[in-house]
């Protein structure tokens, strides 16, 4: 091709355009015999040989600039690309209100690419302009509400511009269409963490009151019991008041494998404290009869796993002969039955 | 209780009287023989449908490599040098590897081509990688609050500080203060539901909950994770009905999350044991394992070779290295002095053992390690960590 006169300007193909006449194509080295060769299309192969082109010569030029768009526009995962791209937008110093636009129609097109996502972060933080963003990625989580480079996006915002009105309300609009996104239940947390906190004792009770009655509407929904527990950690699920006698009255209507472990965890925490409230040995015998239940009837995926934890309950506050994990003598203890993980391990 | 409707033909109690005995005679569709087809034909050529993937090169080998490995495969020597002398030509000048020729270079594809040539083991695959430039570009992602961003100009997660340690501890670079605040800033990415997001404030998600607890494990801080907190989480994750994984609460399962997942039992396990816990199993990984390899060998497997997301989704070759690293973390428990296998179906579904830190085979990751562990740390001699850079 480098003797074949460079006139045509309508072909698709950059290697037959006039104005790119003067750069040389730079073909892929993959060596003399490839591995992992990719049959790229005539138009991909023309795209990136021009590519190698100008990042070869450092060319810092609007038609490096449109070629990075073609080649974003064959693949939107290549990083370099997209550095060379950001380098021309300072180089040039080109619209970036524009390039938000052009940012905004690749999310759309591809929302579960890292590489644009960051790059929008650049340029938000470039203009310092946040004022689009959440209703730009309200709108992507209009069409998928579990999108994780969104919610990315969306808490960068925010902690970085601190805007932090009307979220809790935005979760909860999200937990009325999907009581089961686990997101939107991730995002109540991380508003209210960085927001008022958990310490004060009427926003636990609001939250957990909030909870429970989610609970009664979707009593199989793991993620409205993971949040019931996670808020309560810290003080401790036997410490707060009545949430022992609230949660016994679901069982007749909201029986769930998650109810009786969340039993499990809060006779766990009785046991833990040493809570005066509580009789030891009932919290002690019921805990193990609930794994058991577990194991053996209602959770038997992860019966592996309630056994460890009547085992391990059984040994930390049993009175009585140590428990091993099988009928048969214990081993002699052995650091053989370690997976050989270190670095230094043979 | 009364059915509303009448039960489903399929389901009716009548359809055990009418079962065929098979007349004793097999036919025995050799899936693996597919799978090796499979990726014997992709480590050579690839479809245009790869184009989306041509910044992920190196993947590509390990994903093959590691595939190749776990069914016992092997590499011929030529391919071998090949693999190496691609990789040689993915390099950075600067240091670490890019997703392909003349690419910047990009934690991911570093990891990716140091597990590949260390699957290839040989001295030529070893001496591949630059290490003094290796350290360099390692500091030059370093962040100043512990974590690492991908590539220079590039994004935070806690993927990059688990293909920082891998890399790091393999090549033995390893220097006191490459890893300054990398343990602090992972334990940051635990959540209140006890598995660990992609950054601080995330929802928790298998693949960085992984990323997240072997690099403590690398690093030697994996006691300060919420362990019990974290089992929880990894054990709800493993589905009542399908039985392999979700990667999230209340999402769907996805054959990739077998080793994701399932693959943190084993860190797990051993935590606990460092720990001085005395009640674990002594023959099982606290998953239903039997559970796992069914889906995974049910529904994953691709008949043409290859395996794949959940039945309707395409095969691909990150499915078909995670779908088959998953399936080996079920089927063998213990290390090489105590082992108990359970394997599903037929012998030959067997796989070989993959290590659960690195996931390449476990005699792989002791060869390397012997190898490099011979050479002396290299000095950092490129500039110290910056903030990130502005473009």
């Amino acid at each position: 091709t480098s003797n074949k006169t460079r006139y045509l300007s309508h072909s698709s193909l950059f290697l037959d355009r006039k104005e790119w006449a003067d750069l040389e194509p730079v073909p892929q080295d993959d060596g003399p015999n490839p591995v992992v060769k990719i049959a790229y299309s005539e138009k991909f192969t023309d795209v990136f040989d021009m590519f190698r082109a100008l990042l070869q010569n450092d060319e810092k030029s609007e038609r490096a600039f449109a070629l990075t768009t073609e080649a974003i526009d064959l693949n939107a995962a290549n990083y370099t690309v997209w550095h060379y791209r950001r380098v021309l937008l300072q180089a040039l110093d080109k619209d970036l209100r524009e390039e938000m636009k052009y940012i905004t129609a690749i999310i759309e097109d591809q929302p579960k690419n890292y590489q644009v996502w960051h790059h929008r972060r650049m340029v938000v933080e470039w203009l310092n302009d946040p004022s689009e963003e959440l209703q730009f990625v309200a709108e992507i989580l209009s069409q998928d509400a579990k999108n994780y480079h969104a919610w990315q996006h969306r808490q960068w915002v925010m902690q970085e511009y601190k805007l932090w009105d009307g979220e809790l309300e935005y979760v909860e609009e999200l937990l009325e269409e999907d009581v089961r996104n686990n997101s939107a239940w991730n995002q109540r947390h991380f508003v209210i963490n960085h927001t008022s906190g958990y310490s004060d004792s009427s926003i636990l009770d609001r939250e957990v009151q909030y909870t429970l009655k989610q609970i009664k509407k979707a009593p199989h929904n793991e993620s409205a019991w993971n949040y019931l527990n996670g808020i309560l950690q810290d003080g401790g699920l036997s410490s707060f008041p009545g949430l022992l006698e609230q949660v016994t009255e679901l069982q007749d209507t909201c029986s769930s494998p998650y109810l009786t472990a969340f039993l499990v965890d809060l006779y766990e925490d009785a046991l833990e404290t040493n809570s005066s409230s509580y009789d030891q040995q009932e919290m002690f015998n019921k805990a193990l009869e609930l794994c058991k239940f577990l194991a053996e009837e209602k959770d038997t995926i992860r019966r592996e796993y309630w056994n460890y934890v009547s085992r391990s309950l059984q040994n930390t506050y049993g009175s009585g002969d140590p428990v091993s994990a099988s009928s048969d003598p214990p081993p002699p203890p052995s650091s053989s039955q370690l997976p050989d993980m270190e670095p230094s391990d043979p | 209780m009364e059915e509303a409707s009448p039960p489903l033909r399929c389901f009716r109690e009548s359809h055990s009287s009418e079962l065929f005995s098979d007349d004793g005679v097999q036919t025995v569709t050799s899936k693996e023989q597919q799978h090796y087809h499979y990726l014997k034909k992709g480590l050579r050529h690839l479809s245009d449908a790869y184009e989306c993937l041509d910044a992920s090169r190196p993947w590509l080998c390990y994903w093959i490599l590691h595939s190749l490995e776990l069914l016992e495969e092997p590499v011929p020597a030529a391919v071998a040098s090949d693999v190496c002398q691609f990789l040689a030509r993915c390099q950075s000048p600067t240091g670490g590897f890019g997703g392909g020729p003349g690419q910047h270079a990009h934690l991911a594809p570093t990891y990716a081509a140091v597990n590949a040539l260390c699957i290839l083991g040989t001295e030529e695959a070893y001496k591949v990688i630059n290490r003094e430039k290796l350290l360099d570009f390692l500091y030059s992602v370093k962040q100043p609050d512990g974590s690492f961003v991908m590539h220079v100009g590039g994004e935070v997660d806690v993927r990059s500080a688990y293909c920082a340690a891998s890399v790091a501890s393999l090549t033995n670079i390893i220097t006191p203060t490459l890893f300054d605040g990398t343990h602090n800033w992972i334990l940051s990415c635990q959540n209140w539901e006890g598995g660990l997001g992609g950054v601080p404030g995330l929802e928790a998600h298998g693949g960085y909950t992984f990323c997240g607890t072997a690099a403590l494990v690398i690093l030697g801080k994996e006691h300060m994770l919420d362990l019990k907190a974290l089992l929880r989480w990894v054990t709800s994750k493993q589905m009542r009905f399908e039985g392999g994984f979700q990667g999230r609460c209340n999402k769907l399962v996805d054959g990739c999350y077998s080793f994701w997942q399932a693959g943190l039992l084993p860190l797990l396990h051993r935590a606990l044991f460092k720990e001085g816990d005395s009640t674990l199993s002594e023959s099982s990984w606290m998953f239903e394992r039997e559970a796992l390899q069914e889906y995974i060998l049910l529904c994953c497997q691709n008949p043409g070779g290859g395996l794949l997301d959940k039945p309707g989704k395409s095969r691909d070759f990150y499915h078909t290295c995670y779908c088959l690293s998953g399936l080996s973390v079920a089927q063998h428990f213990g290390n090489k002095d105590l082992h108990n296998e359970l394997i599903l179906g037929r012998d030959e579904n067997r796989l070989a053992p993959t290590h659960p830190v690195y996931n390449i085979c476990p005699e792989k990751v002791a060869q390397a390690i012997e190898h490099f562990h011979q050479l002396p740390v290299p000095v950092q001699t490129g500039p110290t960590p910056s903030a990130m850079d502005q473009s």
